[in-house]
């Protein structure tokens, strides 16, 4: 340790020595334009107080992570986000991941599963299977996880407009194999708001979207204890091209207007909140992802805390998954991507993530490859069992510079917090097209500095190979799928009981327009065949569609 | 005066992806041209009616949902039955190399690809234009 | 870039109803020249029928979603309808991002409905130079009621109340637009006041303020009197009592004959226009005029002569035409 004494005129030596050197004419911003200190020491933490601040592991304010033990008790889950083709064909790849050593499943649907149309919608034409799985109905879920024990592993799905509808799916697969609600667990996104900010895969309007949620959470507390029912997502606003901090501040708004929702619906937080979950961002640029990690973690304790009267320790977890950045890989020198991918998943770990998925190097040019997929995973395997980071919770704490910037990042997300309340929240600022304003914003100047070179991207805009011929190989998915997919599914149509289906339905119309918990009911049209486009358009009668507001 | 370009940048099918197509379409306007958004969940059939309705020269499409087998060939189809061949369609998304050259041999102009400099896209578009 | 147009064929396709010629008139209406007349004078005998609406005010007051709503309205009275919406031209660049159309999505499978998005270009702001030619056109193609949608940004705005026999002006609560209107003279043009956004919170007061200052301009008795009325496009509301004043105001010129005034308006203001604009150019272009800038300016500069002095020099010496 220094002494006090000399601090002073080391600094002052230090600066002027610093002035007088030249520098690289090169950008010292973060990968989201923020400067730089471009050296943190002892006074820019000098106030730092360990217990309030910090906290040991598992303790208030959880800066340095959720558990005592982090990686030494148990490493995250390795999840890798796959669907592809018809539920068999996503089967088949499920099974090739847990024979590898994947830990939990992870659903990636098709766009008309997303949207909630049926494979033979008009609209589904040209998107059955192309970049998710197919799923219509029951029948396609039990095929899905044929062969898979769904009281033995968690399972997140990728789905929010519809989530209720998957959910019911899922639930329904498993019971009929007689395993109770109570045992099953994982994750729905079941994000709606960030779908109105930045994913735009939306199906009704706000309110009655909240309410599907609220019915969700309400559900789940009661059957289903082990499901995390939203998993609040920084990751797609940052793919659309948010900054660092706006992932950051505009994800726990989002959270931060479920509680509200569920509480306004007469729920006691810590009935829900235990099961809110995260889904972050891991970008490039190293230290500002590990820093808005721990920033997460303490600016969603203390407003449980202290704003929500939150009781329960678990509603004051901030847990998290994270996916390495899809928008950092590049079409060019693909292998590149692999580099790219271990540096993030790094990050995410050092930042004390829950669950990972890590990009395989091939996702700019189509969905991934097998080959593809193993070596993302085996990234995974290497940073747990090779690197060593595993052996020590939060390696980086009282670092001068990640410290200082984790207190930056708070900072700017308390400022962006003030700005959401004074449009009146989070749904009317969407009204008011501030979130989507300010990411277009950061988007365009984002790509405005890749194209002045402020920006380097090895393989892009630097270091660029003439001619360069691609060589890897490439998922096809046949148009065959949506042929097979749409003849099942009128199968399916043909021999369930219609007259029981349509009494379901008409039943969920019903309570659509009153106020009961709707779950109930979805899992009744789940459970006697209905489709997913079939529940859709009866609850788009009662709820309407959203339009996209006029912002660009 | 010289007569602007008009572009339509639309973003068929049912991906939400548009930062791409927001970024395309704010470099073409910065580049002096007209550009139309259609914003998103086009059918082929709205961008078609629309591109006739503005009497645009060019067409955007923007898609990364995999369906652009689908869409690029019925936009151009449209195009076609109503009279409006002229029009220069591009794209943009994740295309796979041999879909790009299927795309082109059809009468698609060009695919841009992840990573495309906004610049090229305004050069190759004013290139078309300045014979 | 295409040019050298067959005027005579495409006025012909255009007769016989296709969507593709009709846009391609606007294209030459909107480039201006020789062109454009030939085209307006082949459709003049048949421009005097259609309806014009004109929707003004500050941006993002939902405009555009207001539009969308109007139009779903007037197509169930089997109503034909043509849609001008215009956006500001960057001063910068010269482009333009339209994005009108977002609003509108499934009116583009409605073969009665035609949408065409302008840039302001030359024009100051909210409005285009030829709003007026593109309106004769949407009215010779066969459409019963045209709504422009403007950008109210200034003073421009004020032009529409030329081009348009119902000027309908739309505010939101927030951000003192009311004020705004009034100090931007939109007072003055509005038949209809559409408080939108009806769900805020200051919505009744604001609409009420506006009602208030009408009140106090003193309307001489059997005249028109605005209206304000409170509507939320978002939540679909207000939207059939809007449709209704804007036929009630309809039915109010014709019983008082103000169709045929404001078409005599409309017309002389063409006239007008038309000239003001050959006289500027023939201007800009007379060598004349140049070269006693070039001479006679160095006087100016020096203190020598007013610039008012030049001004009358210059009118004596210019012949028009």
């Amino acid at each position: 340790m220094s002494s006090k004494k000399s601090y002073g005129p080391s600094k002052k030596k230090y600066e002027e020595e610093y002035s007088k050197l030249s520098l690289q004419d090169i950008d010292f911003t973060t990968v989201s334009g923020a400067p730089v200190r471009k050296l943190a020491d002892p006074a820019d933490i000098e106030d730092l107080d360990y217990v309030e601040e910090l906290g040991f592991p598992g303790q208030y304010p959880y800066t340095r992570g959720v558990y005592p033990t982090m990686y030494r008790g148990r490493f995250w889950t390795m999840r890798q986000f796959a669907g592809f083709g018809t539920a068999s064909d996503t089967n088949e790849r499920y099974h090739y991941l847990l024979d590898h050593g994947q830990t939990g499943l992870s659903v990636a649907f098709d766009m008309p599963t997303i949207m909630g149309y049926d494979s033979d919608h008009k609209r589904s034409e040209g998107e059955v299977g192309r970049c998710g799985v197919a799923i219509d109905s029951l029948r396609d879920m039990e095929i899905l996880f044929d062969g898979i024990d769904l009281s033995g592993i968690t399972t997140s799905m990728t789905i929010n407009a519809p989530a209720s509808i998957l959910l019911a799916f899922y639930l329904s697969a498993g019971g009929k194999k007689g395993i109770s609600f109570d045992r099953m667990g994982g994750t729905i996104q079941n994000d709606i708001l960030k779908e109105y900010i930045a994913q735009k895969s939306w199906i009704f309007p706000p309110e009655p979207s909240l309410r599907l949620i609220t019915d969700i959470l309400a559900f789940c507390s009661d059957h289903v204890p082990r499901w995390n029912t939203i998993s609040i997502s920084g990751y797609h606003i940052r793919e659309a091209g948010s900054t660092a901090v706006q992932e950051l501040a505009f994800t726990l708004a989002d959270g931060f207007a479920y509680v509200e929702a569920g509480i306004v619906a007469g729920l006691d937080v810590d009935r829900f909140a235990p099961r809110l979950s995260f889904f972050f961002n891991a970008h490039l640029d190293f230290f500002e992802e590990i820093a808005k990690y721990r920033a997460a973690r303490r600016i969603w304790a203390k407003r449980m805390k202290e704003k929500y009267g939150a009781k329960d320790e678990r509603s004051l977890l901030l847990r998290f998954h994270t996916q390495t950045a899809g928008c950092t890989l590049t079409a060019q020198q693909p292998e590149n991507n692999i580099v790219r991918t271990a540096f993030q998943g790094l990050s995410a770990v050092l930042g004390g993530t829950q669950s990972l998925h890590t990009n395989s190097m091939d996702e700019t040019l189509a969905l991934p490859s097998e080959k593809a997929v193993k070596i993302a995973l085996r990234t995974q395997q290497i940073i747990a069992h090779e690197t060593g980071v595993i052996n020590t919770a939060d390696p980086l704490a009282g670092s001068y510079f990640v410290e200082a910037l984790t207190r930056d990042m708070e900072e700017e997300a308390e400022k962006y917090f003030k700005k959401i309340d004074e449009f009146g929240g989070v749904v009317k600022a969407i009204e008011e097209g501030f979130f989507q304003k300010e990411i277009g914003k950061a988007a365009y100047e984002y790509q405005k500095a890749v194209e002045a070179k402020r920006k380097i991207i090895v393989g892009l805009n630097e270091f660029q190979m003439e001619g360069e011929k691609i060589d890897i190989p490439l998922l096809r998915i046949d148009h065959a799928v949506e042929e097979s997919q749409c003849k099942a599914l009128q199968k399916m149509r043909k021999e369930r009981d219609n007259d029981k289906a349509a009494r379901e339905l008409d039943l969920l119309s019903k309570a659509a327009r009153g106020t009961d918990n709707l779950m109930v009911n979805i899992i009744d049209c789940a459970k006697c065949y209905c489709t997913e486009g079939e529940i859709i358009e009866t609850l788009k009668k009662v709820f309407g569609e959203y339009q996209e507001p006029l912002f660009y | 005066m010289p007569r602007k370009i008009r572009v339509l940048v639309a973003k068929p099918g049912l991906d939400g992806h548009d930062r791409g197509a927001k970024v395309v379409a704010n470099a073409l306007k910065d580049a002096g041209m007209e550009v139309i958004y259609t914003g998103l969940h086009q059918t082929p059939e709205m961008i078609a009616e629309s591109a006739v309705q503005e009497d645009v020269d060019v067409v955007g499409l923007s898609i990364l949902s995999g369906a652009h087998m689908t869409m690029f060939p019925r936009v151009m189809q449209l195009l076609r039955e109503k009279g409006a061949e002229h029009i220069i369609v591009f794209g943009g998304g994740i295309v796979p190399v041999e879909d790009v050259k299927k795309l082109e041999d059809s009468g698609v102009s060009k695919i841009f690809g992840p990573g495309t400099d906004t610049r090229d896209i305004v050069k190759y578009i004013n290139s078309v234009f300045s014979e | 870039m295409r040019s050298g147009y067959d005027i005579s064929a495409l006025l012909e396709r255009f007769y016989a109803g296709q969507v593709a010629a009709a846009a391609r008139l606007i294209t030459i209406l909107e480039n201006g020249g020789d062109d454009a007349e030939k085209v307006l004078d082949g459709i003049f005998s048949r421009t005097d029928d259609a309806y014009r609406v004109g929707l003004t005010g500050p941006p993002g007051a939902g405009k555009s979603s207001l539009l969308y709503q109007i139009t779903k309205r007037f197509r169930k009275k089997g109503r034909k309808i043509g849609i001008i919406a215009i956006d500001p031209t960057s001063p910068f660049s010269g482009g333009a991002l339209l994005g009108d159309r977002i609003r509108m999505q499934s009116l583009s499978e409605d073969p009665d409905v035609f949408v065409r998005s302008l840039a302001s270009r030359g024009s100051l702001g909210g409005i285009s130079n030829c709003t007026d030619e593109v309106t004769d056109l949407l009215d010779a193609f066969g459409k019963d009621l045209i709504l422009i949608e403007t950008v109210g940004v200034g003073q421009s705005e004020l032009e529409i109340s030329e081009k348009a026999h119902t000027v309908v002006v739309v505010l939101v609560p927030e951000s003192g637009d009311g004020i705004q209107a009034m100090k931007a003279g939109l007072m003055e043009i509005g038949d209809i006041f559409v408080m939108n956004k009806s769900d805020h919170k200051d919505a009744e007061m604001a609409a009420a303020e506006i009602a208030n200052s009408l009140r106090l301009k003193d309307i001489p008795e059997g005249n028109w009197n605005p209206r304000v009325i409170l509507t939320s496009a978002r939540e679909n509301t207000g939207i059939d009592e809007l449709v209704d004043v804007i036929e009630e105001h309809r039915s109010y010129l014709e019983e008082n004959g103000l169709i045929a005034a404001k078409r005599r308006e409309i017309l002389f203001s063409r006239v007008r226009n038309a000239l003001m604009d050959r006289i500027e150019k023939r201007l800009g272009r007379s060598e004349m005029v140049r070269e006693i800038m070039k001479n006679r300016m160095d006087d100016v500069y020096n203190g020598i002569l007013t610039p008012y002095a030049l001004v009358h020099e210059l009118e004596k010496t210019v012949k028009i035409k």
